[in-house]
């Protein structure tokens, strides 16, 4: 496999002198056909680490090279969607296409193109001329990811797709985006949930601003890695050949009540 | 019907009329950008920014357009500047810069203005003093705001809805911002004469609003705003003759009732929280 993008040593950071850095001496790379969840707590640079990815955060020092000519697509957290906005599926979808054709309404062909993506991701007939807060989560969720796959990326970036949602449209998620990894795409996303999403993944990066371990789940999510990147205890359990993580916590606020 | 139809007799009449309707327009179409942006009180501080601009102008003897242009567009930069350092928010961005430019134009009128009415004629506009030259302004701003618009539909609709995907995506959104900044300043002061800075922030909101609440789709919202726009502006510029009173305040108040009618009728108001909605991207 070859990588689509490589972090060599990079650190990032907002304030001018660095001296707080959100990302510290950060090296991994994402393969082509990868499916990587990245995971870590509230601040630990996962949002900034796909930024470093996309290019928008530039590192403050270390390398990150991309393959020439990758094309990314990215989905950002539907938390941060201006549902009123007064946009249709359609007019949503359209918005990657901004090269090329400049006028205002869509030609046959990008008809044709926005209905066969909305048609493969299980949104038919009838959704596209519909205003996107009349859809339901999976569907919200579906609309984005069609927006990314226009531009036929390479490699899909998901800043926590499943936040907020409810177990079923989680399940809705994770199997759409497991069957575009088996068509060959590229696929990291940031998530919280280690057993609804990262337990499923094949490959999980931990990280508190630097990498904290990275590998299978079954590698990774270990008491003592997931200490070390969410710095409470945690345990692990074994389920269906899976493993479990449950809080560390729990017990102890039995015991006391 | 004679006397429906006296207005029309006079030259200063039609001009007015057809700079009221093209203004109206004008800033209904703009003004789509700016309420979804929710930049609803930068039209209200440019329009005050760009009255010290008109002041200086005055002053020194410049090109009232020329300068007035130049200092307007050069807040409305100023904000966007002072906004992207993320140290004060952008409202108090535009409370600054705006009212001190608004400021400094009363100081400058005050001390070197030939006339109160001159004052009067920019915060509250003055049909009366429509030119053949103001006629053809609002027409060439006109098309290049329709210009601007249709060329770049879909670039501004992504920077305006999602500005952080936008960026990823191969858009310049720094410089559709300053493109759209610069439309909005070249709009209020083609319309200022006409419906006055004070008056002015107001139809860049009615229409939009209004238009919102009749439709989910953007591409409609933006030819649904222009027309109220330029109903507002034709119908308040007719009445305005006949009610004899100020031409900006009877626009105005013809979107108030238009928004009051459309509201009752779909009974739903736009909750838009505006751009930051949208582009507030939690950082970790």
């Amino acid at each position: 496999m070859s990588a689509l993008v490589s972090l060599d040593h990079v650190t990032c950071a907002y304030d001018r002198d660095g001296a707080r850095p959100v990302l510290a001496d950060v090296s991994l790379s994402i393969e082509a056909g990868a499916f990587t969840g990245i995971v870590g707590p509230s601040g630990s640079g996962k949002t900034t680490l796909l930024r470093a990815v996309l290019g928008t955060v530039p590192p403050a020092s270390g390398t990150v090279t991309r393959r020439r000519g990758l094309r990314v697509g990215y989905v950002p957290q539907v938390e941060t969607v201006d549902w009123s906005f007064p946009v249709t599926v359609r007019e949503a979808v359209l918005m990657a296409r901004t090269s090329g054709r400049r006028l205002p309404w869509m030609s046959r062909a990008e008809r044709a193109e926005v209905d066969d993506v909305l048609a493969r991701l299980g949104l038919g007939d009838g959704i596209a001329g519909r205003h996107i807060r009349e859809l339901s989560g999976g569907q919200q969720q579906r609309v984005f990811v069609a927006r990314a796959l226009l531009r036929r990326p390479d490699l899909l970036l998901l800043d926590e797709p499943t936040s907020g949602v409810d177990v079923r449209t989680r399940h809705e998620v994770l199997h759409l985006l497991g069957d575009l990894n088996a068509d060959g795409l590229a696929i990291a996303l940031t998530t919280h949930d280690l057993n609804g999403i990262a337990a499923h993944l094949p490959h999980l990066v931990c990280l508190n601003t630097s990498v904290i371990g990275e590998g299978a789940p079954r590698e990774v999510l270990t008491p003592a890695v997931l200490e070390r990147t969410y710095g409470a205890p945690m345990e692990v359990l074994e389920h269906g050949g899976m493993p479990v993580v449950v809080d560390g916590a729990g017990p102890r606020l039995r015991s006391v009540g | 019907m004679s006397t429906l139809l006296e207005p029309f007799e006079f030259a200063f009449f039609r001009h007015g009329l057809i700079v009221a309707t093209l203004a109206g327009g004008l800033c209904g179409l703009v003004g789509v950008y700016v309420v979804l942006r929710g930049m609803s009180y930068i039209g209200h501080g440019l329009s005050h920014a760009i009255f010290g601009g008109a002041a200086a102008s005055a002053v020194v003897g410049f090109n009232f357009y020329l300068g007035a242009g130049i200092w307007g567009l050069a807040s409305a930069l100023m904000i966007g500047r002072v906004t992207r350092r993320r140290i004060i928010g952008s409202d108090a961005a535009i409370g600054v810069i705006t009212t001190a430019s608004f400021a400094l134009g009363l100081v400058l009128f005050g001390t070197f203005g030939t006339a109160r009415k001159s004052v009067d004629a920019v915060l509250f506009g003055n049909i009366l003093g429509v030119t053949m030259t103001d006629v053809w302004v609002v027409v060439g701003v006109s098309l290049f705001a329709a210009a601007v618009v249709f060329l770049r539909y879909r670039a501004l609709l992504f920077t305006t809805f999602d500005p952080e995907v936008a960026d990823v995506s191969g858009v310049d959104v720094a410089r559709m911002d300053a493109l759209l900044m610069l439309v909005l300043a070249v709009s209020i002061l083609a319309t200022m004469k006409v419906i006055g800075v004070v008056l002015l922030a107001a139809m860049l909101v009615i229409p939009p609003v209004c238009a919102r609440m009749l439709t989910s789709s953007f591409a409609r919202m933006l030819w649904l705003s222009t027309v109220i726009g330029a109903v507002c502006g034709f119908v308040g510029m007719y009445l305005s003759y006949h009610l004899d009173v100020s031409s900006g305040a009877t626009i105005v108040l013809v979107g108030a009732a238009l928004f009051c009618v459309v509201f009752s009728v779909t009974g739903r108001v736009p909750t838009s929280g505006g751009r930051s909605a949208v582009t507030s991207l939690t950082i970790d």
